[in-house]
């Protein structure tokens, strides 16, 4: 028996001919931040949609709390507390805090037919939800339109939360922000993970990814490169690893050689 | 939810936040969007009680009008708020009532069947209609612009078509004999508090014919339509989870899909709305004539958008609100009625028309860059 909470084993997912994720493997527990690492191109979208559901893997499985389990729909998945967010956050800026943290899961009171959204206790809990995790929120009747970019992804986190997640999968969530919002979101997610959930954090943002992971997925060109504990790895080695470092090496060797016979 | 429930207790001292109060009441009415509409038919009201005051505009009979003129709008301007801030558009809306209108009337004289069953049929084609347009928008994704211009025309030209070739022309007059003893006409047809101006008429306090009836017989069934309606709106939009599905649907189309909020169907039951209050403005009209005419209606679906968009509802969806539509169709249903009463030539209405769409275009842009402004 595992005390993996959730085991994403040796996924592939193809699209025709186009090989987009290939054997990737990632297992995460309690409390554990993953950060999936990745250049642009590298299958993060794709592996993020398979997790939430969206994709089902053609090969490899999905194995959450010991049970194995296949996700027909992002509602099954979200169903199982797999919660993604999204970097478009799934808020209206035009609509308040509370309509937005409670859209699609409004809590009603009143006799049955004659059910109303109780706006009030909406209120009170987005109120109190995101005093929580320190973002004063004068009123929650406001405007998300009004909210910072740290705070708008601090209020998706803390609503996907709220409605019980389990995993919480975050797609750039500092890729939008300032240096400062950027440390006060990772700093909400570390705190997320302390209370027990389990963070997939995608980023292409080592400098974000470092000082908050617990353990490192490299992704390039659809494959895993391998996942490595914070202490088996340093920063500038992850940051070679993404760029395909050692391709780059190998470019500059070449340049070095052309410049010399030229100069010759 | 018991655990929610008791963190909630526990902070018991949340509504006594200091910080609360640096929002004033005046701030609040500010930011709510029906707030330019309400101005607007203020600013009519007195305008017009400057200029027409003792013209017999505010007669009993006077207000009874343009209110009766602005209630018909009102019921349409208000299934079009809906659906605007669901984020689309329903340009059928004008369509839809003429094609409603011979629903009723060609069944009822032509076929024989009773005025009920006519009024039902008419109403079962109005969710046909809407349910249509709005599958059809909802699965192809094409702009609802589009599709709706496409059953503007569609309507209209069968309405004429089938008209002409079932009766051979292009009204169909008869109706007001079927109106008696019909167990469902007189919802649309019947003016009601009566027993008010009867008894305001025998105090002397408004006009009376020289037969002794007072001039004004009683409310309008457009007017208590209109009431009914913008209340029953205003509840679902402010306190029922569907009015937030529709805000959310409006506002941000995949957000609120990826968070379990069911668009499609959100946005078909507003487009089966607007059809609906089209042919609930049409069953009343019909009723009131005696008569269907096959053009019936037409333009009426952008005067609906005109209403809705001076009522404070933004082009893009996601804001707005049925009250503030009300209201817009009141400033409408009032200048239009009103200008009879002065001096100004009637055909300065449509000018007024357009320019307080355009006053109120600006000023709701400016409304939406305050309301999402980053602090």
């Amino acid at each position: 028996m595992s005390d993996y909470l959730v085991q994403f084993n040796n996924i592939s997912k193809f699209f025709g001919k186009v090989i987009a994720l290939k054997d990737v493997t990632m297992k995460l527990r309690k409390g554990e931040i993953m950060c999936l690492l990745g250049d642009n191109g590298a299958g993060k979208s794709t592996l993020i949609k398979t997790l939430a559901g969206v994709h089902k893997p053609d090969e490899g499985e999905i194995i959450i709390e010991g049970k194995k389990t296949i996700f027909d729909s992002p509602k099954d998945a979200l169903d199982m507390g797999i919660a993604t967010v999204y970097q478009d956050l799934a808020l209206v800026s035009l609509m308040s805090v509370t309509r937005n943290f409670f859209m699609g899961r409004e809590p009603l009171k009143g006799p049955p037919f004659f059910k109303t959204f109780d706006v009030e206790k909406a209120n009170k809990i987005a109120a109190e939800r995101m005093g929580q995790i320190g973002i004063d929120v004068r009123d929650p009747s406001q405007a998300v339109g009004t909210m910072s970019g740290g705070e708008r992804q601090c209020l998706a986190i803390s609503r996907a939360i709220y409605f019980g997640a389990k995993v919480l999968v975050l797609d750039e969530p500092t890729s939008a922000l300032g240096v400062h919002q950027a440390s006060v979101v990772l700093k909400y997610i570390v705190k997320a993970a302390s209370q027990g959930l389990a963070v997939i954090l995608i980023t292409h943002n080592v400098h974000h990814a470092y000082p908050v992971g617990n353990s490192f997925t490299v992704l390039n060109r659809g494959k895993s490169l391998g996942t490595y504990e914070k202490k088996n790895i340093t920063r500038e080695k992850l940051l070679s690893m993404m760029a395909g470092g050692e391709e780059l090496d190998k470019l500059e060797v070449e340049l070095k050689e052309m410049n010399r016979l030229s100069t010759n | 939810m018991s655990i929610k429930s008791k963190s909630i207790t526990s902070k018991t001292d949340f509504n006594q936040d200091e910080r609360l109060q640096k929002v004033s009441k005046l701030k609040i009415l500010l930011n709510r969007p029906e707030l330019g509409a309400l101005g607007g038919a203020i600013l009519v009201f007195i305008f017009f009680g400057i200029v027409a005051g003792d013209t017999g505009m505010f007669s009993a009979y006077g207000i009874l009008n343009f209110l009766d003129v602005s209630a018909n709008l009102g019921i349409i301007a208000i299934a079009a708020a809906m659906l605007m801030i669901g984020g689309e558009f329903d340009l059928s809306i004008g369509s839809m009532i003429g094609f409603a209108g011979i629903c009723i009337a060609i069944p009822a004289i032509y076929w024989g069947w009773p005025l009920w069953m006519s009024i039902i049929f008419a109403f079962s084609m109005a969710v046909l209609v809407g349910y249509f347009n709005g599958i059809l928008v909802v699965k192809t994704g094409l702009p609802s612009f589009i599709v709706t211009l496409a059953m503007l025309f569609i309507l209209r030209g069968a309405t004429l078509a089938l008209t002409r070739l079932i009766t051979g022309r292009t009204q169909v007059p008869g109706l007001r004999v079927l109106i008696e003893n019909d167990p469902i006409a007189w919802i649309f047809a019947t003016d009601t508090f009566k027993w008010v101006f009867t008894w305001l008429g025998s105090m002397n306090l408004i006009a009376l014919r020289t037969d002794g009836t007072p001039l004004a017989t009683g409310i309008p069934p457009s007017v208590i339509w209109f009431i009914v309606l913008a209340i029953i709106t205003t509840w679902i939009l402010m306190k029922t989870r569907y009015g937030n599905w529709i805000f959310a649907s409006g506002g941000d189309k995949n957000g609120a899909n990826n968070v379990g909020v069911p668009v499609g169907r959100v946005k078909i039951s507003l487009f089966i709305g607007t059809a609906v209050a089209a042919t609930i403005f049409a069953t009343i009209q019909v009723l009131d004539a005696g008569s269907a005419d096959t053009m019936r209606g037409t333009l009426k679906e952008l005067e609906a958008i005109a209403a809705a968009v001076v009522g404070g509802c933004l082009l893009t969806g996601g804001y707005g609100s049925a009250i503030g539509a009300a209201f817009g169709a009141i400033i409408f249903g009032t200048v239009s009625m009103g200008i009879f009463y002065t001096d100004v030539d009637t055909d300065w209405f449509k000018v007024f028309l357009g320019a307080m769409m355009l006053v109120a275009v600006i000023f709701n842009n400016y409304i939406r860059r305050k309301v999402t402004e980053s602090k």
